[in-house]
């Protein structure tokens, strides 16, 4: 490449930057100052809720798009985040007092893993790390023992289905199948469902959805990001180029783990209540549903796929409540057979194409774009035409 | 001389199929050996041990005097083996500049790849061997859109990147047309000054372009005979094997 063609491609890389960074602080403003002004609570709530949903599907994106590993789990992180933070809540009380349903069990003395919730810096920190933690060791017991492809997803759908029972049956730890209520707690002296502490967790979410979708990108750009998609691609030709697989896949997946775990502590205090109900098999396949319909590995496709499907879910449900889960399922069937890169595959492969053609600014390729674009054609094309 | 691979009494035994069985083989340093044999004669089988894809029953591998037993690919790798495998393996949805640029990586730890920006010297690296390959024009598209030929040259340039001691090269020349063959022979031979390299091949106008050296014939898991190609192309125990027995 000639230095004036690569400044010229840089220059065009800044301005592609400078339009994104403007894009993403438009919609930042849109999402976080104009929206709650214009939104009733309740649908600010529900907005928050998928906001944090949309949270959990980057965290899909990263293992199942970008690493080829598609994990039937995630409702377990999510679950353990959501967990974590709903026992803070439930803490805030007078010295001495255990929480209210510890009494109907006969339970006196508080079990000895809630003590470290009374902190919230503690919290915050577990929100993050155990969820990562347990997807590391269950990633780390996987991948050193080589199991990949559908192997890999009945194990973690075996996984959720032991914690799912395990949380179901402890009523003296953790409230069993009741869950933990955190609407009628306080968090900072104020009740976690009031309007003010709602508006607070809708902010913090569309703020942790930024930081987590630029984390994203910036593990899925470099050389990082590449290695995952070789991975995915050809894992055998990975291992004799020197590299190790098993630790970049445990790294992944325990990142992919406290990305759920972040998103499940958001959506438990925007809902109310966490359950068990967040560990059943049905929700853990949705998060991947959200992806698909995205567009696999397109760190916006996961955003995008999650808000359609949930929004849709909601207006249709309002309107036909029976027919929902019907619509579910064509969806599903749609993106698989005719969309299988998802929407923002198709917009990228095929769409934005045929729009900038239509508007002029591109000729139509009649053959292949491997022959019309390839540039050694393009070169001996014009170096025939100058002669 | 010094012998950059030894392999002594090496048996695979795969639920009682002798993949290999009790084969000894031994190449000096900057040798280029070229291996051939029939169909089911272990050839695979053969490099998967070198690599450490299979675990040799009996017997044990030395590479430049190391026993290679029980060490996993990717440090067998990082020890000084490149392999090149029969279809052209290469990262389809990465660009070619990217495949390149992965080998090159010098550190290949986890942390140091996901935190270390690529070294000036490793971009460079990747810019002489885009010229070596001839894929220059191309290096910004994916490696999905290239031709049969020009994934087997990226593949052969990424393991070159590898800078390994010892480098496997399984049928390089199998579904090429004339032309190509005779190119990627060009780029072994002249591979062959600076590495010691193992080629196995089946095509014998080919193996006759590169083996300059010794051949070594292997049927049934073991060594048949070894030696200069005109020699060997003579045995009557290797026409044998190859066309069937001689009506009596």
């Amino acid at each position: 490449m000639n230095p004036k063609k690569a400044i010229a491609l840089n220059k065009k890389k800044q301005r592609q930057k400078l339009i994104e960074i403007g894009i993403v602080l438009g919609l930042v403003f849109i999402f976080a100052v104009i929206l709650p002004i214009l939104l009733p609570g309740f649908r600010l709530r529900l907005l928050g809720r998928i906001l944090s949903l949309s949270i959990v599907a980057l965290g899909i994106d990263l293992i199942w798009g970008y690493t080829g590993l598609l994990s039937l789990g995630h409702g377990i992180f999510f679950a353990l985040g959501g967990y974590g933070l709903a026992m803070h809540l439930k803490l805030q009380l007078p010295d001495g007092q255990l929480p209210e349903f510890f009494t109907l069990y006969g339970v006196r003395e508080l079990p000895w893993f809630w003590y470290p919730f009374y902190s919230f810096p503690v919290t915050i920190m577990a929100v993050i790390v155990i969820p990562g933690i347990v997807a590391g060791l269950l990633g780390y017991l996987v991948f050193r023992n080589r199991i990949k492809g559908v192997y890999f997803s009945i194990i973690t759908q075996a996984a959720l289905l032991v914690f799912f029972n395990f949380f179901n049956g402890q009523q003296k730890l953790i409230n069993g199948t009741n869950g933990l209520k955190t609407d009628t707690e306080t968090i900072f002296g104020m009740l976690a469902s009031s309007d003010l502490a709602q508006k607070t967790f809708y902010i913090i979410t569309v703020i942790a959805l930024v930081v987590v979708y630029y984390l994203c990108r910036l593990l899925t750009s470099g050389r990082f990001g590449r290695l995952l998609v070789a991975i995915r691609d050809d894992e055998t030709r990975v291992r004799f180029s020197g590299y190790d697989p098993t630790g970049y896949k445990v790294l992944v997946f325990a990142i992919s783990g406290a990305i759920a775990g972040i998103a499940g502590a958001l959506y438990t205090v925007q809902t109310g209540i966490i359950t068990p109900k967040f560990m059943e098999v049905p929700f853990s396949i949705e998060m991947v549903i959200w992806v698909a319909v995205g567009g696999r590995a397109t760190l916006i496709g996961a955003i995008i796929g999650t808000l359609l499907v949930r929004l849709g879910q909601t207006f249709l449900s309002e309107s036909f409540p029976e027919v929902w889960l019907f619509f579910q399922g064509a969806l599903f069937l749609i993106v698989v057979t005719v969309l299988p890169d998802g929407i923002v595959g198709w917009w990228r492969d095929f769409a934005w194409n045929k729009l900038r053609h239509i508007l002029g600014l591109q000729k139509r390729i009649i053959t292949y774009p491997s022959l019309e674009e390839n540039p050694e054609v393009i070169q001996e094309k014009a170096e025939l035409e100058e002669n | 001389m010094n012998k950059v691979l030894e392999i002594e009494n090496l048996t695979v035994n795969f639920d009682g199929f002798k993949a290999l069985n009790n084969l000894n083989f031994s190449m000096d340093s900057g040798e280029l050996r070229v291996i051939i044999g029939p169909n089911g004669a272990g050839k695979t089988t053969f490099l998967d041990v070198i690599t450490g894809k299979v675990q040799p029953t009996q017997g044990r591998v030395l590479f430049k005097g190391r026993n290679l037993k029980k060490i996993p690919e990717y440090k067998i790798a990082r020890m000084g083996i490149g392999r090149k495998f029969q279809t052209p393996r290469v990262y389809l949805n990465l660009t070619v500049r990217e495949n390149l640029d992965l080998v090159c990586n010098h550190n290949k730890n986890v942390f140091s790849t996901l935190f270390n920006r690529p070294k000036s010297g490793e971009i460079r690296t990747v810019a002489g061997l885009l010229e070596t390959i001839g894929l220059e024009a191309k290096a910004e598209s994916p490696a999905a859109l290239l031709s049969h030929g020009e994934k087997q040259r990226l593949e052969i340039g990424m393991l070159v990147a590898q800078s390994p001691d010892l480098l496997l090269v399984d049928e390089p020349a199998a579904g090429l047309t004339d032309e190509e063959t005779e190119n990627v022979g060009a780029l072994i031979l002249s591979l062959a000054e600076a590495h010691s390299i193992i080629a196995i091949e089946h095509d014998m106008e080919f193996v006759r372009q590169i083996a300059k050296n010794k051949v070594t014939v292997l049927h049934q898991g073991s060594v048949l005979c070894e030696g200069k190609m005109d020699e060997v192309q003579n045995d009557p125990r290797v026409i044998e094997v190859y066309l069937g027995k001689a009506p009596e």
